[in-house]
């Protein structure tokens, strides 16, 4: 069983920088976890104490239940994919590949078989001999892949491993990396800042932010309830609108203009100053205008094809809609909205955290 | 195909420029060729009828001659000592010279930017201190320390004080940093430990480099001239460029001209021609060293 | 500039660095430290006692007539060598620069005398200068001029100066070669239409361009001259005749190996370590790119 269990891991550089307060996390095995967050949020530095690339300033990294503090990298039993591919520019696709069974003293036969394998399953057969600058990006990507899945190691790493590939490229790797790790049944641990990666890609969502958790859960549970509000904007695109209300007495939602209704078993007391979140995808074109709908101010729209983003604002704050195209008549200058209210999402405005 | 469209190196079309340009290009290899040729000439004539008369254009017929003897006895006048022998010597001293420093600077460069310790910028300056010390400064103490161990007259005096290298350590340590922190992350994730990373990773890597220093250390342990003469009392152990002194050097009489021009013509050829054959690694090399 | 990324262990760097420390300990450090040492000792006739004697070495130094003119000597002859062999290199690179057809062949047949030994290059030059049989000697006398190096102190000065450029100017000629070729082609292009003709695009544009480059040789052929000609010096010459071709390096040889005044060779080793620093300090602070290291 090869499990990632981490308890309280921290990571401070020398001279007192935090890169990760107290992270706790648990990766079943076999699952697909994703960290994705913005630049500097701690989850390369994560990934790579589970590495064994940096120490562990506190707190214990373990896999399949033993723990790894001390032990070096290549006495882990894991492999990793990098971000620039890493493989040795002096090496053939077949050493790259074969070098760390090499390392481990593999018997030449069983190299040669478990390199032919995995050269199947990734399409490299014809391009064993060759060196990596004869090679694409895509392909020099497989061959990271390649690397790693001949270990059979006990996990995967990935370091934003898609980020160095055009958009196109990107979608279809993507899929396939997913497809391997489905086939494989190896538990991963992929680091991205991409959302639509970390959406399609995990089992396991953690979203991180200035070296924390903020929420750690499916991608639908994440992408259906956000637990703060970062959460909320950084998952979806478009991202998330959000516009200052106020809870009334009924028990509704007031916006400067109208009243909407709220979610039944609403936490917020009445008074209480909230933030309201819509996502651009949830809201629909009001059958009539009046008292229950939002008011749209559209600015401008581009057109997606299929769809249509329509910029604009909400009771004065900037919103954007998502709607398919054609929604919005030609000359269109407001529009009404309705939002179904188990929908809506409450924030605090102080916290940001989720209410209700 | 007429020239008049574009040559890269041209911004007016201006012929006689051309020709100026390579007319003095023209001059100056000859100018630089000159004592070459004059030296090649004497090589070849009898020695006899270099004692008053004044080396002539073109050569003699004495070449065969002339170098055997020189190969074989060396300049009698100037105690006999075979140029077979010196060239001999010279090469030891130059391979040894060269292999060392090569290896002595990769270790040091490896060691320097892939490991943090105690006392690592100490060690990396003291290095760099070898610098502004050449044999020429401390001439007389270094002499006394290779006597008082014994290594006067010996292969080993004539190569070890000389291994240390700062710009070969600088030119690795350059080429190191340039090369990607993933290679070792993914290395160490291969299972590969400091040894096995520097021995198939990082070597291979190095191959121009070292090709490149190869070329400029061995020009420089070949023409080593003061410290081989300084250290070298027994002929067994001469080397080519400073016997080529004592050839000069006699008292009382002229030197044997057609013997000491052989003798500079073998002396510079070996480091010359690895010049000339490897150029675009030599030049390579110095540009390296001088960053 | 520092790796990121390092390796922790704690006996195995020690070990790699050994042997070049070993080597730089005994052979270098412990041999200048001795340098500085006996630089303040003055020996009897006898070499039967040594005292402390302070700076009086130095101070000897200073006053005595054959120090100071050998010094005199040494800076004349780094100005000659450096102005001859930076001047034709100059010269020679720009016409390589020019020309596309043989580029590769000109080079090759102007930069192999680097490979030269300095005590080489004195020999062939020895040789062409020699009153008797040699050929310039000789074109010199048909001038009018009566070339003998053994006994004209000038013509000996001449004799190495000639040899000691001639072998340097490879070397200038690479990199003055470099230097042009790095200069974009474009601003020498924007002159051109802007009406200047080949004489001023020179001296406005690519000379002050080059001036890294050219202030980089200058610092490089200077320590040439002071060090590395030795060589030439001490395969012909040997200082001669007189003291007109003494130069600094060739001086503390003199008296430490054949003198053996090992107090003023001393004194002069730690004055000449005092110009090797010099020019090194000035090249890394001033010269290098990269400053930091």
């Amino acid at each position: 069983m090869a499990e990632i269990t981490l308890q309280a891991v921290e990571k401070t550089y020398a001279g007192g920088f935090k890169a990760v307060h107290g992270v706790s996390l648990e990766v079943p095995d076999g699952a697909f976890c994703v960290l994705v967050g913005p630049s500097g949020c701690g989850k390369s530095t994560l990934l790579r104490m589970v590495a064994g690339l940096e120490y562990v300033s506190s707190g214990t990294v373990a896999i399949g239940g033993k723990p790894v503090n001390d032990l070096e990298p290549g006495q882990r039993d894991i492999a990793m994919v990098f971000q620039n591919y890493a493989l040795y520019p002096h090496m053939s696709v077949y050493d790259n590949m074969a070098y760390g069974l090499r390392n481990r003293r593999v018997p030449k036969a069983d190299i040669e078989r478990k390199v032919r394998d995995a050269a199947e399953i990734l399409n490299l057969g014809e391009m064993l001999d060759r060196k990596p600058r004869q090679l694409s990006g895509g392909q020099r990507q497989r061959v990271a892949m390649g690397r790693a899945i001949v270990r059979s190691p006990q996990v995967f790493l990935f370091d934003e491993p898609l980020s160095n590939l055009d958009a196109k490229l990107r979608v279809q790797m993507r899929v396939e990396i997913k497809r391997l790790q489905r086939r494989l049944g190896v538990t991963s641990l992929y680091v991205t800042h991409d959302q639509v990666e970390a959406m399609t890609l995990s089992d396991v969502l953690v979203v991180m932010n200035a070296g924390r958790v903020e929420q750690i859960g499916s991608p639908q549970e994440i992408y259906a309830r956000p637990a703060s509000r970062f959460v909320a904007t950084f998952i979806g695109s478009p991202s998330m609108n959000l516009i200052r209300g106020v809870v009334t007495e009924g028990g509704r939602l007031a916006l400067s203009g109208t009243e909407i209704d709220a979610a039944p078993g609403l936490s917020a007391r009445p008074g209480q100053a909230v933030e309201i979140g819509l996502r651009p995808e949830d809201m629909r074109i009001a059958p009539h205008d009046g008292p229950g709908t939002l008011p749209f101010r559209l600015e401008f729209r581009e057109d997606l094809g299929a769809t249509e983003l329509l910029h604009g604002s909400i009771a004065g704050e900037a919103a954007t809609l998502h709607l398919p195209a054609g929604s919005a008549p030609h000359r269109t200058e407001t529009l009404s909205l309705i939002v179904a209210p188990e929908k809506l999402h409450l924030f605090d405005p102080q916290t940001g955290l989720r209410l209700g | 195909m007429s020239g008049t469209i574009t040559k890269s190196a041209m911004v007016e079309n201006r012929p006689w420029l051309d020709a100026l340009a390579h007319g003095v290009l023209i001059l100056g290899a000859a100018m630089v060729l000159f004592p070459l040729w004059i030296a090649f000439v004497a090589s070849t004539l009898d020695g006899s009828s270099l004692i008053n008369s004044i080396v002539p254009l073109l050569p003699g017929d004495r070449l065969l001659e002339n170098y055997t003897t020189a190969l074989s006895a060396g300049s009698k006048a100037a105690g006999g000592v075979p140029v077979g022998l010196m060239l001999t010597n010279s090469l030891i001293m130059a391979l040894v010279i060269t292999l060392g420093k090569i290896v002595i600077s990769l270790t040091s460069a490896y060691a320097i930017v892939y490991f943090r310790f105690p006392l690592r910028m100490t060690c990396f300056w003291t290095i760099f201190i070898t610098l502004m010390l050449p044999v020429e400064v401390r001439i007389l103490p270094t002499f006394e320390v290779v006597a008082d161990f014994g290594l006067l007259n010996s292969y080993t005096g004539l190569t070890l004080p000389l291994i240390a290298s700062a710009t070969a350590t600088f030119l690795f340590r350059q080429f190191f940093l340039t090369v990607p922190d993933e290679l070792l992350e993914a290395a160490r994730i291969d299972g590969a430990g400091p040894l096995r990373f520097f021995r198939d990773i990082l070597l291979p890597l190095s191959r121009t480099n070292i090709a490149a220093l190869f070329v400029i250390l061995f020009i420089y342990g070949w023409n080593q001239y003061l410290w081989p003469l300084l250290i070298t009392t027994d002929e067994q152990y001469y080397t080519v460029v400073m016997g080529l002194q004592r050839m000069l050097a006699v008292p009382d009489s002229e030197p044997q001209w057609h013997l000491v021009m052989a003798t500079s013509l073998l002396a510079l050829l070996p480091p010359v021609a690895v010049v000339v054959a490897m150029q675009r690694l030599f030049v390579k090399g110095l540009v390296e060293t001088e960053k | 500039m520092e790796k990121r990324v390092t390796l922790n262990n704690r006996v195995l760097p020690y070990l790699l660095l050994a042997p070049q420390l070993a080597v730089t300990l005994v052979f270098f450090i412990w041999p200048a430290a001795q340098a500085l040492y006996q630089s303040l000792l003055r020996q009897d006739p006898f070499g039967l006692k040594t005292t402390f004697v302070g700076f009086a070495n130095f101070e000897k130094l200073f006053t005595d007539p054959l120090y100071l003119s050998s010094l005199q000597l040494t800076l004349l002859f780094s100005l000659f060598v450096t102005v001859l062999s930076m001047g034709a290199a100059l010269v020679l690179a720009i016409m390589a620069d020019r020309v596309v057809k043989g580029a590769q062949g000109y080079k090759t047949l102007i930069i192999w005398p680097y490979a030269v030994a300095p005590a080489v290059a004195g020999a062939l030059w020895w040789l062409m200068f020699n009153p008797t049989v040699g050929v310039l000697a000789y074109v010199l006398r048909g001038v009018g001029y009566d070339w003998n190096h053994y006994i004209n102190g000038t013509d000996a000065f001449i004799l190495v100066v000639i040899a000691a450029a001639w072998k340097q100017i490879s070397y200038n000629f690479l990199f003055f070669l470099a230097g042009l070729q790095s200069i974009p082609r474009a601003l020498v292009e924007a002159a051109a239409i802007d009406g200047a003709g080949p004489v001023r695009r020179f001296w406005t544009i690519i000379f002050p361009l080059l001036s890294p480059t050219s202030f980089f040789l200058l610092v490089v052929n200077v320590t040439y001259a002071f060090f590395d000609t030795f060589g030439v010096i001490h395969a012909t010459t040997t200082g001669g005749p007189g003291q007109s071709t003494t130069i600094l390096v060739y001086k503390v040889f003199a008296d430490g190996f054949l003198a053996l005044d090992l107090g003023s060779s001393a004194a002069q080793s730690v004055l000449l370590m005092l110009i090797v620093v010099a020019l090194t300090v000035v090249q890394f602070r001033f010269v290098e790119r990269r400053v930091h290291y």
